[in-house]
């Protein structure tokens, strides 16, 4: 179980603790095996420490594409059986990439335990057959449209093309979008993938976390059954080199959709997830938006009315985040008005520290948000695949307790301090989205 | 760097084992075939236990200790579907007004109030209920419930905030305009439930009934649903009955029932449709078109749920789904297709749904109904087996957190289904035979009868569509879906 000595939330006596088992195989794959027996399910997640801004300029949305590939079978299992043979079980699956990594998991009854490490098992060291140069045009075409419907077809989708290229230099891993260009996604090709596999698909670049209802024993042989033959990479993963990014100036830009309403985008450059500064921006985030007494939205949407929605959001990432502020303009507002308001709210909380409660509100949201992330074991949101996140960004899987302890310590004085030294008026991105024909 | 920075810290914080693990080197599993699969656990479905408050309130019960969280909903057995004709959107506007002001704090007050306790609480409605859920670390529970009944039992409507709401509301309407995929919600039930059913509006209702929405309204609709014969109290999460009910009692146990018991006629099932029809919304230039076949389906109540609960898997209700496979997978037309049949109270819209590269609407139209022929015939055994484990063996995980339990809770209460419900399930489901399906099949889902709804791009897509031949082609402007 999950919780040690679970008494009054908020009292220093609570921990979080989340129990695990680790070890390395030879061939360099981290696992982490963590027991939770309240339903008798379990889930496989594997982190593999490679996303977008691994790509090379002429092949964005690679990562991406790749990921969409490791579904269509492998080596002994034949195209379409991965979904097939787990759907049979009872398991569903899902993937999914980011800037920095690409994850998967698989879910199931705990009796099918050891058909999704077969499964992950062959992918991983045998993904590519005679066949793969079909899956890969096949996946293009899926992937093509996951554009087309996540980004094309969505009112304002293009400003998350926009906003990276604004923020970012060309050729910097984060500069363009995980999707990628409908150019790069037609010109990718099968020894794109081959290298792409070889490179960075190898068990010294991956983290496998099983958590559930498992014996530890028993779920430590079957993974040394099933991914020792995995072969370890040639080479070492090639690192990222990317420079530090600070803007000089306000970069502005106003582009047109066919949209209603106007949209205002302001984007920062933030420290990484994890480094001094990336929670106090989580509680920028929360006092700026976060409720109907939140700053901005106590301004801009339920006090003078002028705008349908504000959103502001700490994007935590591992090379450097972005602090981003969204709202949407009602109609006959316009954005310099909205935008007045942000910068008289900033100018505010630049003057003088937040309330002491404005911040322990936020603080006691999280913590509370902290537990509701316990209850779940598997999926994007459930413990394993937070257990490989904290191995990825924090070194050590049961990172829950210390990463709850970062929000606890913070005072007004640093929400302050925070907005003074990462949200400057006069160095960040200032994206329009105004109505008007599509680009 | 990513990697780099997570192995820098690798010997921290290991609470159990850090080493390598012992070699099993060259030794290679057989991998020609998958592992053989054990038997399945068998889900222990935890106990609900029956309370009742003086006032006669039914308090069910979940002990669920894992983590110190408490899930409370306060289920009131009238939905959107109790709206007056002329008032569609009245009950969803009332839910969503519950917590603007409700006993002696303003809407920001309780806001305040109920975040300062980290505890989430919302105020919604379907069209078959609506429901005030609270979720909050069982140490404030205490503090919370106090909050919770003042918003259900004392709302107070204040004028200005229901016009914050309404403006917001008519805002979020103006929005859809711009989006294919909340266009075709608003357009499919539209065709398929006609305008004057209450299925055919959307929950939230359109704008010439938003603007006209006064607090009398509100409060009109609240009078007659929200009463403690019309209401049930859902606990799960880490209590117990002995510590819980005091503090339900001293909640909701002054809640008294003033005139007549709510009468509320249930909706009836919309008369089915009788031919083919396609109907089509211009979006100029939309890259995708966004497509929906169906017609009205079956109730909650239906004696066939478990069967339908399996053709649908094996149509349109998962990855390796036929719908799927097919636009997806084999003719990479789409980023995903599906198909559902939405169980209410009523009849709801069963439906196949997906959206579709442009430039291949006509042939992605062509294979929904190659799909909605062939589940006529009889389903191959291998097939059905797949289906049928998959929903029942996937079925325990729908019970995990405190949030899945209380809603499986709400399915019981508002469904009035039995107690053994769920653990009856999944033997429903291992009985169900490929005749079964053939049957319900040549019953639920008749392609010659649906209706085919189409947002996309006119001049682009109605040439292939009108070259099928599927029945006649109805042009609905945007327009006409928020009147």
């Amino acid at each position: 179980l999950v919780l040690c000595a679970a008494v009054a939330l908020g009292a220093q006596g609570t921990k979080l603790s989340v129990p695990y088992t680790q070890f390395k195989l030879p061939n360099g794959l981290n696992v982490i095996l963590h027991r939770d027996t309240s339903v008798p399910v379990v889930s496989v997640n594997v982190w593999y420490h490679v996303g977008s801004g691994n790509e090379r300029p002429g092949r964005t949305g690679f990562a991406h594409l790749f990921e969409h590939v490791m579904f269509e079978g492998s080596m002994h299992v034949p195209e379409g059986e991965f979904d097939n043979w787990l759907e049979a079980a009872g398991g569903n699956n899902n993937g999914s990439t980011t800037n920095d990594r690409t994850n998967y998991y698989e879910d199931m009854p705990n009796n099918a335990l050891e058909l999704a490490l077969f499964l992950e098992s062959d992918r991983m060291g045998f993904l590519l057959d005679d066949k793969a140069p079909d899956k890969i045009n096949g996946q293009r075409d899926v992937v093509k449209n996951e554009k087309r419907q996540s980004v094309d077809n969505q009112p304002y989708g293009q400003a998350f093309i926009e906003l990276p290229a604004l923020l970012y230099p060309a050729g910097h891993p984060y500069s363009w979008s995980t999707i990628g260009s409908m150019e790069d996604l037609t010109a990718a090709s099968f020894e794109d993938v081959a290298r792409f596999f070889r490179t960075y698909y190898v068990p010294g670049n991956a983290s496998l976390v099983i958590a559930g209802d498992i014996d530890i024993d028993a779920t430590r042989k079957m993974v040394e059954k099933w991914f020792s033959d995995v072969p370890a990479g040639k080479q070492p993963v090639p690192p990222i080199n990317a420079p530090t990014v600070v803007l000089d100036g306000v970069k502005k830009k106003t582009i047109t959709d066919r949209v209603q309403l106007p949209r205002l985008f302001l984007a920062w450059h933030t420290p990484a997830v994890l480094k001094p500064g990336d929670a106090e921006l989580d509680i920028v985030a929360n006092v700026l938006s976060g409720g109907k007494n939140s700053r901005l939205y106590k301004r801009l949407v339920y006090d003078m009315q002028i705008a349908q929605d504000v959103n502001a959001v700490q994007q935590s990432q591992a090379l450097d985040s972005n602090f981003m502020i969204i709202a949407t303009a009602r109609p006959g507002q316009t954005l310099d008005k909205i935008q007045a308001v942000i910068d008289e709210e900033l100018d505010k909380l630049r003057a003088a520290p937040p309330e002491p409660r404005e911040v322990q509100r936020a603080i006691n949201q999280y913590e509370a948000n902290f537990f509701r992330g316990m209850e779940r074991v598997g999926g994007f949101g459930g413990k394993a695949n937070q257990l490989n996140s904290y191995y990825q960004s924090a070194g050590t899987p049961d990172y829950f307790q210390r990463d709850l302890d970062r929000y606890r310590a913070l005072t007004p004085a640093d929400i302050k301090a925070a907005v003074e030294k990462y949200l400057p008026k006069d160095r960040r991105v200032e994206l329009s989205v105004v109505p008007g024909e599509k680009k | 760097m990513i990697a780099d920075f997570g192995a820098r810290k690798l010997a921290l914080g290991l609470t159990m084992v850090a080493a390598l693990s012992a070699a099993v080197l060259a030794q290679s599993p057989d991998r020609s075939k998958p592992p053989a699969i054990g038997p399945a656990p068998s889900l222990k479905m935890p106990a609900i236990q029956k309370q009742k408050l003086s006032n006669g309130v039914a308090v069910w019960i979940i002990e669920h200790h894992e983590v110190p969280l408490a899930q409370i909903n306060l289920i009131v057995r009238s939905g959107s579907a109790a709206d007056p004709i002329g008032k569609y959107g009245v009950g969803s506007l009332a839910a969503a007004m519950l917590d603007e002001g409700a006993g002696t704090r303003s809407s920001l007050e309780l806001a305040d109030a109920l975040e300062f306790l980290g505890a989430n609480l919302s105020t919604t409605s379907s069209f078959d209920y609506s429901a005030i859920r609270l979720s909050v670390p069982v140490s404030k529970l205490g503090d919370a419930l106090p909050l919770m009944s003042d918003v259900a039992l004392r709302p107070t409507f204040p004028a200005s905030d229901l016009d914050r709401l309404k403006k917001e509301r008519l805002t979020t309407l103006l929005q859809a305009r711009d989006n294919p995929a909340a266009l075709i919600q608003l357009a499919f039930p539209r065709v398929v439930f006609g305008p004057t059913h209450r299925y055919g509006t959307s929950a939230n209702g359109l704008p010439p009934a938003i603007e006209a929405f006064t607090v009398a309204d509100l409060q009109a609709f609240y009078r007659a649903h929200y009463r403690p014969d019309n209401a049930t109290l859902l606990v799960v999460g880490d209590v117990t009955p002995a510590s819980l009910m005091p503090m339900l009692e001293k909640a909701y146990g002054s809640w008294k029932t003033e005139g007549m018991a709510a009468l509320v006629a249930a909706v009836p099932n919309a008369p089915q449709l009788k031919s083919r029809q396609v109907f089509l919304v211009d979006k100029p230039d939309a890259p995708q078109s966004q497509i929906r076949v169906g017609w009205v389906g079956v109730p909650r109540s239906t004696a066939d749920y478990a069967a339908l609960e399996v053709l649908n898997t094996i149509l349109g209700g998962s990855f390796t789904s036929r719908l799927n496979q097919n636009l997806r997978e084999e003719h990479g037309y789409s980023y995903g297709a599906s198909s559902a049949f939405d169980m209410r109270l009523s009849a709801g819209p069963f439906m196949a749904a997906a959206g579709v590269q442009s430039d291949k609407t006509g042939e992605s139209v062509k294979e929904f109904f190659n799909e909605l022929d062939r589940i006529g015939t009889l389903v191959p055994e291998d097939e059905l087996k797949k289906a049928k484990n998959y929903v029942a063996l996937s079925f325990p995980g729908e019970f995990e957190t405190t949030g899945d339990l209380a809603r499986k809770l709400e399915e019981l209460v508002v469904y009035n289904l039995p107690d053994d419900t769920f653990s009856k399930f999944v033997g429903a489901v291992t009985s169900v035979t490929a005749a079964d399906l053939q049957k319900i099949a040549a019953r639920y889902i008749q392609p010659d009868k649906m209706a085919v709804v189409v947002v996309g791009d006119r001049k682009s897509i109605e040439g292939p569509i009108r070259q099928l031949n599927l029945g006649p082609v109805n042009i609905i402007t945007i327009d006409e879906l928020f009147r």
